[in-house]
């Protein structure tokens, strides 16, 4: 297979593409969840909690049903039961997509009923219109770093863990850095909101949908539904992005329920602003960090705790410690990931969940740390460059960070720095430039593929993958072309259709990995089958794979992909405005398969970077719970004007033991470029902003409380 | 959605007949607030009486040397118009610092005047707000203020007027001009827009049923050398957290004429009459101007955590005017 994969490399895999649906997409024939005509169809309208904490008392849908359209209202009272303990596979589903099982409200934004109609605006018009009584209850949204109800939680990973004695370390270090970050509650808004039409076919459950993973849906509805994973079908061949919000959550369940009671489709989808408290969200967190250096600079201690917030009903912890235990080691190390339950919506993974803002916390202090050695914050890095993973003991499949930092310091100009802070000007602008470090898992999971040699002598690729604009389908098809020794044009992919059989999520930067896996044993297998001169069958051949014993013998190894981050900043001190000037990304990201699409994946990570550097914030309103500002109007993120040059670019990282050589792009590009922002903000004025997002109230007060 | 009635008006006498001082209903012009507000249940009008295509679209030189500019001209019209553009910089810069290109092909001059806050408890409906909901509170106070006023509130509203044109045309002594069934009436921009007090949901001092048929500037020599300049939390479409119009002409070192006017400080753009007294006649220096600028700010009554836009406005302001000067000097 290896071979088959590096005679490949010469050929489709690592040549720049143009997206395979590019052209549907730009004239608008590739059509979305909420954009496909069903006959019948009816439209669900979600009806969210007004108060924060409390339970319903009554909800008045007789006068609702009396309005022009309405079909139904669906709530507690009367929609079918759902069971929720169960175990898949991103551990126990969150309550909030068990829409309607009870009475109580546990935050703000939580449904409470369901309104369906013959038109959307009528079923909005009733869901406006449905009164609903509530007994409200006292509630808490405070969150602070030292909360007293804060405890360590496993998980995707443990929540502690510890070497070494921390204090005699940092008692014997020649240089301490010792501070406090904090990162806001962050959202993730796809282009597409959520949307989902469910419908009942010949006793066969048919959902069309927004989400990461065709077949990950099947199993929570099969879960939440108790029905047989075979009578349910999902697809979603166009997902308008994702970032760790499309898994199951309330309109899907909503619009099954409807469909089930109403046996007619029903097409329930989100607004933004109830993309807010339904899609999920980065809890914001505080992160302690202390780093103890001897005299060269290396590190003797290393401490990251962090504490994060989460629903009352889910317990989800960002990780953000989680990135020390991969960058640097120390004598004395320790990570700890706490969280604090509060009553506010579920957060859930969001693109680089842990790594973000724990980068941010840590490269910041690194940086810290480099100033108070008077260590130049490359070399800093380079001299603490661990030999195997820090916490896991485990050796590197591969680690290319040096190589990422002596292209980026040298594309970049970093030889000319001047360290001091606080001395460069242009007019109004004060100028620094600052550096970062980035990481991020590169795992694999089992997933299965089929591949068609056609009759006409074309091949067709069958994977419940997702392209959520990744550009995972082209992606896909170089791969399948050169495992198949086949030109692109060749090869057609089909993804997004449960009915192709299990397959990793795009999630975690593991998509294209693990589906890259299953197609390279599909199309191995299915050469041999293939005798030159054979004639194919009007059906096709077509072979499947299973990757699960392949990727369950794959070597224990800390699996990561790298990234060299820089950023030059402007900052006006008599505004407080900050800019971009420009930003450089070098990756060590393993086979680049389309370098077209992949370099849009950078730049677009380093652009969410800038974002969480400087824009975005979702501040909750203590009194009421929720989100002031709760749309794209209040809640900023990036503009063109606000993107600046930004290159990225990777270095050789080709793994030789490794059976695709191919690692996550998806999400390490956001990793380290807010830290890197931040630490030229300090360049340019002097000062340190360890709270993000770096706001000109910010940067005007800073050095006061305010 | 409320259904409501869609009527298109013929002329300026139609329109206003069509509203027919019906509370219930409004004029539509680009819509680019309007439909907002009606998408998030703010406003739920019975009627709308687009006046979108009533013959208001014209700028004309006055004859005595100011411009007349229709209400339905759009801001991008308005911004790239060559007697706006020499005469009063200021006004096409405050425009093209505002929304986008696409809203700025849509909104019009008339709309932009009385387009509602962005107050994140205004918007939402399930919010308390006495400018929505008169006498229900107003949770900015104790919540989220951190872009609310500094200037000019009261304990019943903090929220900011949103506009960046309006602030323009306040340094711009522009007069609001409007048709009623009764005929037609003007109003001074400065005294366009209501004092807060306690009656904040009473924004304009229009009559009922006024439609705004065009808005005239008076010539105003000083703006030849004049600059807007818009802080905001990102580099392009977003409201301001402070702006400042600012016109400056100075002659042998010494202040000859100045006007000055701030944006998302207050209700209403706040037109700085005691920075233009304090600058008029004194040296021409950073110390003049920011003598200036104190003296305004001294009103200011910030808020727990909008104490930083007294810093900006400040700074800004000097930062304006030092520019200008120094222009001037070249």
């Amino acid at each position: 297979m290896t071979t088959t994969a590096q005679e490949a490399a010469v050929r489709a895999v690592g040549t720049g593409h143009v997206r395979v649906e590019g052209r549907d997409k730009v004239t608008g024939a590739a059509r979305y969840a909420g954009d496909i005509p069903f006959t019948e169809l009816a439209y669900g309208w979600l009806v969210l909690s007004t108060v924060v904490r409390g339970r319903i008392r009554d909800i008045a849908s007789g006068p609702v049903l009396e309005m022009p359209g309405v079909v139904a209202v669906l709530d507690h009272r009367n929609a079918p039961r759902l069971e929720t303990d169960y175990v898949s596979l991103l551990g126990r589903p969150d309550p909030t997509c068990a829409v309607f099982q009870h009475d109580a409200v546990p935050h703000l934004g939580w449904p409470v009923a369901l309104v369906v109609a013959q038109t959307p605006e009528q079923a909005r018009e009733a869901a406006e219109a449905l009164v609903v009584e509530y007994e409200p209850l006292p509630h808490d949204i405070e969150f602070t770093g030292d909360h007293p109800d804060s405890y360590p939680v496993d998980g995707h990973m443990p929540g502690v863990t510890d070497k070494g004695d921390q204090e005699a370390e940092l008692a014997a270090s020649a240089a301490v850095v010792d501070e406090e970050y904090t990162t806001p509650e962050e959202h993730h808004h796809p282009m597409e909101p959520h949307a989902a039409t469910a419908r009942w076919e010949d006793g066969r459950l048919e959902v069309v949908d927004s989400n990461q993973g065709a077949t990950w849906v099947v199993g929570e509805l099969a879960n939440l539904f108790s029905l047989d994973p075979a009578s349910i079908r999902v697809r979603s061949e166009h997902v308008g992005g994702g970032f760790g919000s499309k898994g199951v959550r309330a309109h899907q369940v909503a619009a099954v329920m409807a469909a089930t009671v109403l046996q007619r489709p029903v097409r329930v989808a989100l607004t933004r602003p109830q993309m807010f408290a339904l899609a999920g969200h980065r809890s914001p967190t505080v992160q302690r960090v202390r780093l103890g250096a001897d005299t060269e600079g290396r590190l003797r201690a290393l401490d990251h705790r962090s504490v994060s917030r989460t629903s009352k009903v889910y317990e989800f912890v960002e990780a953000s410690a989680g990135v020390a235990r991969v960058m640097y080691d120390a004598a004395a190390h320790h990570t700890e990931n706490r969280v604090v339950r509060r009553d506010v919506p579920s957060p859930t993974f969001m693109r680089g969940p842990g790594e973000a803002p724990g980068a941010f916390a840590l490269e910041s202090a690194l940086d810290e740390l480099a100033e108070k050695c008077g260590i130049d914050p490359i070399e800093l890095r380079l001299r603490n460059e661990p030999d195997k993973g820090p916490v896991s003991g485990l050796p590197f499949a591969t680690r290319n960070l040096r190589a990422c930092f002596e292209e980026g310091a040298r594309r970049f100009g970093w030889a000319q720095r001047d360290p001091r802070p606080g001395v460069r000007r242009d007019g109004r602008w004060l100028l620094g430039t600052g550096t970062a470090a980035a990481s991020f898992p590169a795992g694999a999971a089992p997933s299965t593929a089929a591949i068609t040699a056609e009759a006409d002598g074309r091949f067709t690729v069958r994977i419940a993958a997702t392209d959520i604009g990744t550009g995972a389908r082209t992606a896909l098809t170089l791969v399948a072309a050169d495992a198949l020794d086949v030109a692109p044009e060749r090869v057609t992919v089909r993804i997004g259709d449960s009915e192709f059989g299990f397959a990793m999520i795009a999630g975690g930067s593991m998509g294209t990995r693990s589906w890259s896996m299953a197609v390279i044993a599909a199309a191995r297998d299915l050469r041999e089958r293939l005798v030159p001169g054979m004639a194919i069958p009007a059906e096709g051949i077509t072979v499947r794979s299973d990757t699960t014993a392949q990727i369950a013998a794959l070597a224990n190894m800390e699996r990561h992909s790298y990234g060299a981050q820089f950023a030059e900043a402007a900052v006006d001190p008599a505004t407080g405005e900050v800019r971009v000037r420009r930003m450089l990304g070098i990756f060590a990201a393993g086979r680049i398969v389309n370098p077209l699409t992949a370099r849009s994946q950078f730049t677009g990570g380093m652009t969410w970077g800038i974002s969480m550097a400087l824009h975005e914030e979702a501040v909750r309103d203590p009194a009421f719970g929720g989100p002031v500002g709760a749309d794209l109007a209040g809640y900023h993120v990036a503009t063109n004007a606000d993107v600046p040059r930004i290159e990225a670019d990777w270095v050789d990282d080709t793994d030789p033991d490794d059976p695709v050589g191919i690692k996550g792009i998806g999400e390490v590009a956001i990793v380290g470029a807010a830290a890197a922002i931040a630490n030229a903000v300090w360049h340019a004025t002097g000062v340190r902003h360890r709270s993000l997002p770096i706001r000109p109230s910010r940067v005007l007060t800073a050095g006061s409380d305010a | 959605m409320r259904e409501f009635d869609y009527r298109r008006a013929p002329d300026v006498s139609g329109a206003v007949a069509l509203l027919d001082d019906d509370p219930d209903a409004r004029y539509l012009a680009g819509g680019t607030n309007l439909v907002d507000l009606m998408k998030s249940g703010v406003e739920r009008p019975g009627r709308l009486v687009d006046v979108r295509e009533l013959p208001l679209d014209r700028i004309e030189s006055a004859p005595d040397g100011g411009l007349r500019i229709g209400a339905t001209v759009t801001n991008s019209d308005l911004a790239a118009h060559p007697d706006v553009r020499s005469r009063y910089p200021m006004l096409t810069q405050a425009v093209l610092a505002g929304a986008s290109g696409q809203l700025r092909n849509m909104a019009t001059v008339g709309g932009n005047l009385l387009q509602r806050t962005r107050c994140a408890y205004f918007t939402d409906t399930t919010k308390p707000c006495n400018k929505r909901a008169p006498g229900s509170g107003c949770p900015a106070l104790s919540g989220e203020h951190h872009n609310h006023a500094i200037l000019g509130a009261s304990e019943t509203c903090v929220a900011v007027h949103p506009s960046d044109m309006a602030v323009a045309l306040a340094a711009l002594d522009a007069v609001v001009h409007y048709e009623t069934a009764d005929g037609q009436g003007e109003l001074p921009l400065d005294q366009l827009y209501l004092p807060v007090a306690d009656t904040p949901h009473r924004e304009t001092a229009l009559p009922t049923g006024a439609l705004i048929t065009g808005v005239f500037l008076p010539p105003v020599p000083v703006a030849a050398r004049s600059r807007y300049r818009k802080v905001r939390e990102r580099a392009s479409y977003a409201f301001a957290i402070g702006s400042v119009a600012a016109a400056l002409d100075t002659r042998d070192g010494v202040v000859h004429d100045a006007r000055l006017a701030f944006g998302a400080v207050a209700s209403r753009p706040w037109r700085a009459r005691t920075a233009e007294r304090a600058l008029i006649g004194a040296p021409a220096t950073a110390e003049t101007y920011a003598a200036a600028a104190a003296a305004e700010l001294a009103a200011a009554r910030p808020l727990p955590h909008n104490g930083y836009k007294v810093t900006l406005m400040h700074n800004l302001t000097v930062a304006v005017l030092s520019e200008l000067a120094e222009e001037a000097a070249l």
